[in-house]
């Protein structure tokens, strides 16, 4: 009984020693600032990405931050356990990084009102729950327009991961960007059902190159594909990150995602107390989604390409923008209109032109 | 003449796609023929794959890289047989704590090489028969590991079914005890069984990183050392089943892809399971014809020497 009694009193003495230590360290008002990862911060891709952007907020703070990350977080429940831990270890700002941890990030944060939290890709608020994306659609309309510049068989591959409304619209986007330029163009899309399987991606790749694509686009998180579009002699477009170093002679551009001013601003709006809980769709203008150089294309295709990324960027043109037709051919946008955000965010079918089905449709 | 071509490209790409897991499978047959049921095959394949890599890059030798590969699988699956077999733990929790070992082990030294890459592990084209139509690029127009896969193979095929060694370690895997009273060293026999399993394992896991996609990302392996499970069980442990069954699980695989291709508008939730469902249906055919060739007896279950 002693013996219990001395070890619930060194328990608790212990614990006490804790949280003082914790106070002091709030006490030295260092913002502690936390992410939460999906995949790995090694798949040079995603996770990666919003990696490189909390480096950046470590670059520009120095000794006013303190950043700390989870990688490899499964979406569920185990979301929730990790971010409820993030939080009572002192973080005052956590960035939840995908779709899935939307609601054990809410449910954290209502148990935790002074906690600033910070959910990419989902659409649901609170007093202290922001959220942010990126209009990657509108660097896919580039890429659209360059493929159909530059493939001579017509046939572009398409690699994509899940069939949810951010790759669909992807598809839409790329290929209303290719009629624009040549209304014929096709589009032969694989499905590989993984954010992140190399083997599978560079399969992926080489069947399309097999069936006749001469240019290969993925909405997956690896170099793999780009390393089978160098391998084979065919052009590719990058993910996430610029893969020219896995395609020196393949790679005609890439969208890379570039977290790094938001974060930035969120850390300094919180150091500065006037953090409010937003919802931040940036793109090209605001410079979290921007174009890895124009390279292994003539001189008439990179003009064509940078003029129409200025012309997103001031706004005066949009990817979305109407006349647009569904597959079945039902007008959708009408002539003169964009599609607002709210149905590019809801996209659940394909353009007329892609002669293929949405799976599971 | 262009149907052929495009036969000819699937086929080169299914034998590059069976080709780690046959040889992964392969490790793990020999692992479990003698007793030990190591589920660590992701972990040991990934550990290859990111120290094979880390080699390669370091070294500009792609040899180099296999070897370390092979060696560091080793090393991880002797973890597995400090556990498993001389300190007779549960099977099951050791293997899966080799797993996320490796994972983690390979995260961490691969993390300096993200976004680099290699030259791919070069094609062995023999003048005149690789320019053959369709069985050309095949048979004759494979790297390196694709042959090994099959030397591996025979190795393992007559080794375990017609050497004195092989009989020694199927009998320690059908019965620990019978064998032990024989005087056979159990522990010793499916230590080196199960590092044959880390080496394979690792030398899989190269084949990833070194040939197939040349470059190194965490969890590159996704989920094939699972599937070599899973094709060890599928061969109701025979080798010549193994290679069936980790060329159907490639063929399949690379075949959905190219039916997506078609646009023919089967939903591809269902073509990605393909594989999975092709496997298990001829497991269950497998099971259901084959007679007195079930599991090892004494698979996963501890061996402690009463003296």
């Amino acid at each position: 009984m002693r013996k219990i009694l001395s070890m619930a009193v060194g328990l608790s003495v212990g614990l006490a020693a804790g949280l003082g230590l914790m106070g002091g360290a709030q006490a030295a008002e260092k913002l502690k600032a936390a992410w939460v990862y999906v995949g790995p911060v090694g798949d040079f891709g995603y996770s990666y990405q919003h990696d490189q952007g909390r480096k950046a907020v470590e670059k520009a703070f120095g000794d006013k931050v303190e950043t700390t990350f989870v990688e490899n977080v499964q979406e569920g429940p185990d979301a929730e356990r990790v971010i409820e831990q993030l939080a009572r270890a002192g973080n005052k700002l956590i960035f939840t990084t995908s779709f899935g941890f939307m609601e054990p990030t809410l449910k954290v944060a209502k148990r935790n009102p002074s906690v600033l939290f910070e959910h990419a890709t989902g659409y649901k608020r609170a007093k202290n729950v922001a959220t942010y994306n990126a209009k990657f659609h509108e660097g896919r309309y580039i890429i659209g327009q360059i493929a159909a510049k530059m493939s001579k068989s017509g046939t572009v591959g398409y690699i994509a991961s899940f069939p949810i409304p951010e790759v669909i619209a992807g598809i839409n986007s790329f290929m209303l960007g290719a009629q624009s330029v040549n209304p014929n163009m096709k589009v032969k899309i694989v499905w590989v059902n993984s954010w992140f399987d190399p083997a599978k991606e560079a399969d992926a790749a080489k069947a399309l190159i097999d069936q006749g694509a001469d240019i290969i686009a993925q909405h997956t998180d690896s170099p793999a594909a780009m390393q089978a579009a160098e391998q084979r002699g065919v052009k590719a477009f990058g993910q996430s990150s610029d893969m020219i170093n896995f395609g020196p002679h393949a790679q005609l551009t890439a969208i890379v995602d570039d977290w790094a001013p938001y974060y930035i601003d969120r850390v300094k709006l919180t150091l500065d107390g006037k953090w409010t809980s937003t919802d931040t769709w940036d793109g090209l203008k605001e410079g979290v989604v921007h174009m890895a150089p124009y390279t292994n294309m003539p001189d008439d295709v990179k003009t064509m390409a940078e003029t129409t990324e200025a012309a997103i960027k001031s706004g005066a043109l949009h990817p979305f923008k109407g006349p647009i037709y569904k597959q079945d051919g039902t007008l959708m946008v009408k002539e003169g209109e964009v599609m607002s955000d709210k149905d590019i965010l809801s996209l659940n079918w394909y353009v007329k032109g892609i002669d293929d089905k949405v799976p599971g449709q | 003449m262009h149907d052929l071509t495009i036969l000819s490209a699937v086929l080169a790409s299914v034998v590059a796609a069976a080709t780690p897991l046959l040889i992964a499978a392969l490790g793990e047959l020999v692992a479990e023929r003698a007793g030990t049921l190591n589920l660590g095959v992701e972990g040991m394949m990934i550990i290859g794959a990111a120290v094979g890599y880390a080699t390669a890059y370091g070294s500009g030798s792609l040899v180099l890289g296999a070897l370390a590969g092979i060696l560091a699988g080793t090393a991880l699956s002797l973890v597995f047989a400090g556990l498993a077999v001389w300190l007779a733990a549960n099977q099951v929790a050791s293997g899966l704590a080799t797993t996320i070992l490796g994972l983690g082990l390979a995260g961490l030294i691969g993390a300096p090489f993200v976004g680099t890459k290699l030259t791919a592990v070069p094609q062995l084209n023999i003048p005149g028969l690789t320019d053959l139509p369709v069985i050309g690029e095949v048979l004759f127009g494979q790297d390196a590991f694709a042959y090994l896969s099959i030397l591996l193979l025979i190795l393992v095929w007559i080794g375990l079914g017609r050497t004195r060694l092989g009989l020694v370690v199927r009998a320690v895997g059908e019965s620990h005890s019978a064998a032990h009273a024989l005087g056979h060293p159990v522990r010793r026999i499916r230590t080196l069984a199960v590092m044959f399993g880390g080496a394979c394992a690792g030398l899989a896991g190269a084949q990833l990183s070194l040939a197939y996609t040349p470059f190194w990302a965490s969890d590159m392996t996704a989920g094939r050392g699972w599937i070599a499970l899973a094709l060890v069980v599928f061969s109701a442990w025979r080798p010549l089943w193994l290679l069936a069954g980790a060329y159907l699980f490639g063929a399949v695989s690379i075949l959905q892809l190219h039916v997506q291709g078609f646009g023919l508008g089967i939903p591809s939730q269902l073509l990605s399971a393909l594989p999975y469902l092709a496997t298990i249906s001829a497991l269950v055919v497998i099971s259901a014809l084959k007679k007195g060739h079930g599991a090892p007896a004494s698979l996963g279950v501890p061996f402690v020497p009463d003296r």
